[in-house]
């Protein structure tokens, strides 16, 4: 329409536009992008003909990066800023790697501070995606009642640690701190607030009229296309697959607690649209109170870190650790030579190849959906990027 | 009122202007307290504070700080955009919304024109809006201010019907278009006002008049000309400073308008509630104003609880729902009358 010169019109992949097609950019400075991903929409009208996804505005070199530090532990920093709203599950997955390259066992308070904080780190980040979801629809007070009680878990953390955001928390071989003495009582509170908490979420936004009218239906991600495209974590069970590492391939000590894996089972609509990814979230956070119950009532005493020498040189070879982050498969690949330094990180970051199958779910739908199915992928751009 | 102003000046023509500046005397304020009250009411809605700082006591003057940040912005107009339509839109939409308050009845000895089309006129006036928003949208040269621009017509337009059909209810129950009297016939006590007559008829025709409104102003749960997750701002994106301000006040000058459109019809507009009690014309703007804020508090309550609809839903919402029972309230109130 505004174009000038040239009649033909063609996106960045190459695709001619049809005359009734247009191109709008959404990104990177959008308020519905999560970060500064940028999507390419061909439209027509109101519906959406492809999306082409635009990535790269956050590369921070993070592979490259880790291998030029002096020494294993100082990765860990960079795993916090992977996936800001997860640093514990980041931290937590490289540490297993480096461990498993070093024929590590840390000791057994170590392993119960490690699923607690994960646990409320994915209550923290499914509030956070669950809110800005509700944002992404047009609710914003739900937002602010998620991120109210997020603050709560941010404060043990801070407590903790210092830190309320990128903690450098779970190192190779243990934790930085024990924990402080008031922290098993805080949290057993903090448990007991959720619970009434993710009821009125509910009530709020979970069962509204418009909500489910929203995300029932749509972006409809079929079990074949997440299997083929390796969704993982809330995408893949919200397609209907019961599978999450924490029980089907367990690290950690997840085998000794009791809970349930989540599943979408298309309650107000088709199996897998963003109603069942975003109720997935929802009962998850329900699950991880009851991890984390358990994890208090059993937590042993002891040291919280193995005696390991400040400067680690595993043997040389390599090792593959897959854990489950609130957004589903993050893997580390480290490769040793046998110095104090890793020879290669490689991280398989699940929003990634989540993002991924994004084109193949919005098109048809329209503009107010994209921003729907992209806010029900939960993409984190610094993991994405990387 | 414009008798005692002619007795005073012997200028006809000064006499109008000065009727005609009246509202925006109120409409200013009104607009300040406005945005003022919606944070404060999202704030308390959402466990927050709102401002608290600007003026001292509760942060009273956050919105007159901000107006005066708007007047010193710098007036950004987009190189390629179209200069003179760019410059035009964000008075056509405020002069919309503005002359609607002319034939509004503010107590039995105030309005700006007492016509006996009143109702008719103001229907009439409220869709020059959609102009004015098609010009910002088209003139920014911005593809999201395009798609907010043709949604908001689209929306607009599509409401108009039911509301139009809602108004009709009353029409044929007053047997007038004329606001004052409108007013006059449903004076004593409050179980005089229309909504409570011919029920449930009256009153589903006031909830679908309501429903349209929050549509024809661009509120939630109908705000995708504006859509903020979506569109970023709508056709208003690529506006800054003071014009950015005129459609601000534009927005908050319809929501009265409409508010003030229900109190009129429904609840007995400058009437008291209860009979003689407080009445006459001063308690009458009273009256009058307390039942518009009363709606607008209503429009914010809805706005920071409900999520937004989608374009094709909106759509759905108005030409399968609201018209259909509009038109069954119309047979309704007639077969009723008629029996």
């Amino acid at each position: 329409m505004f174009e000038t010169g040239s009649d033909i019109v063609k996106t960045s992949t190459g695709r001619v536009l049809r005359s009734e097609e247009m191109i709008i950019n959404m990104g990177p400075q959008h308020p519905s992008t999560h970060g500064v991903l940028r999507l390419e929409l061909v439209v027509d009208g109101e519906i959406v003909v492809d999306v082409i996804p635009q990535l790269g505005y956050l590369h921070r070199c993070f592979e490259k990066h880790s291998e030029a530090m002096n020494n294993y532990q100082q990765v860990i920093p960079y795993c916090d800023r992977l996936d800001y709203l997860a640093s514990m599950n980041m931290d937590w997955a490289y540490a297993l790697t480096a461990e498993k390259l070093l024929y590590l066992q840390v000791p057994e308070r170590v392993e119960y501070i490690r699923v607690i904080m994960a646990e409320l780190q994915r209550i923290a980040s499914h509030l956070v995606a669950l809110g800005t979801y509700g944002l992404d629809i047009g609710a914003f007070t739900p937002f602010l009642y998620m991120f109210r009680d997020r603050e709560l878990i941010l404060d043990l953390f801070e407590m903790t640690c210092g830190a309320r955001l990128l903690y450098n928390y779970i190192w190779v071989g243990g934790v930085s701190h024990d924990l402080p003495p008031t922290f098993i009582e805080k949290t057993r509170e903090f448990c007991k607030y959720c619970k009434p908490q993710i009821t009125e979420y509910n009530n709020l936004l979970t069962y509204n009229e418009i909500f489910i009218k929203r995300t029932a239906n749509v972006g409809v991600l079929p079990v074949d296309v997440a299997v083929s495209y390796a969704c993982s974590g809330p995408m893949l069970r919200g397609s209907g697959v019961d599978f999450d590492l924490r029980r089907d391939d367990p690290y950690g000590i997840y085998n000794r607690f009791q809970w349930d894996v989540c599943v979408g089972k298309g309650e107000v609509g088709t199996v897998g649209d963003c109603w069942d990814r975003y109720i997935v979230r929802m009962r998850e956070m329900e699950q991880s109170v009851r991890i984390i119950e358990q994890a208090l009532e059993q937590i042993p005493d002891g040291d919280v870190m193995s005696a390991i020498p400040k400067r680690i040189r595993p043997n040389a070879g390599d090792c593959y650790v897959r854990t489950e982050s609130p957004r589903g498969e993050i893997g580390f690949y480290l490769v040793s030579d046998g110095s104090g330094t890793p020879y290669r990180v490689k991280a398989r970051s699940p929003a990634f190849v989540n993002l991924s199958v994004c084109p193949e779910i919005c098109r048809g739908y329209m503009i107010a959906d994209v921003v729907a199915i992209l806010g029900s992928i939960d993409i984190v751009l610094g993991e994405v990027d990387r | 009122m414009d008798q005692i102003l002619k007795s005073f000046l012997d200028n006809e023509i000064l006499v109008y202007t000065i009727m005609a500046f009246v509202p925006l005397l109120w409409i200013v304020p009104y607009a300040l307290f406005a945005v003022y009250l919606e944070r404060k009411v999202s704030a308390h809605m959402q466990d927050r504070l709102g401002p608290m700082y600007t003026g001292g006591w509760h942060g009273w003057a956050q919105t007159i700080a901000d107006i005066l940040k708007l007047i010193q912005k710098e007036d950004i107009v987009p190189a390629a955009a179209d200069k003179k339509l760019h410059l035009l839109a964000p008075y056509v939409v405020f002069i919309g919304s503005y002359a609607a308050f002319a034939t509004i009845p503010f107590s039995s000895a105030y309005i700006g024109s007492n016509i006996n089309i009143g109702l008719f006129y103001i229907i009439a006036v409220s869709s020059v809006v959609v102009a004015g928003l098609l010009m910002a949208g088209w003139s920014s040269n911005n593809k999201w201010s395009l798609f907010g621009a043709m949604r908001s017509a689209a929306q607009i337009i599509s409401y108009e019907i039911p509301t139009a059909i809602a108004i009709l209810v009353v029409v044929m129950i007053a047997g007038s278009l004329n606001l004052q009297e409108i007013n006059q016939q449903q004076s004593g006590w409050f179980w005089n006002w229309f909504v409570f007559k011919y029920p449930p008829f009256v009153l589903v025709a006031f909830l679908i008049y309501f429903v349209a409104s929050l549509a024809e102003t661009n509120r939630t749960p109908f705000d995708i000309p504006e859509a903020e997750s979506e569109l970023v701002a709508g056709y208003h994106t690529e506006y800054s400073g003071m014009k950015f301000a005129l459609f601000f006040l534009a927005e908050y000058a319809n929501m009265f308008a409409v508010s003030a459109i229900a109190a009129t019809l429904f609840f007995g507009g400058w009437n008291s509630p209860f009979g003689d009690f407080l009445g006459g014309p001063i308690w009458g703007v009273f009256w009058f104003l307390s039942k518009g804020m009363f709606f607008i508090f209503l429009q914010m309550w809805l706005r920071w609880t409900l999520p937004r609809l989608r374009v094709d839903q909106l759509m759905y919402v108005s030409w399968k729902v609201l018209i259909p029972w509009a038109f069954a309230c119309v047979v309704g109130v007639g077969l009723w009358t008629l029996l």
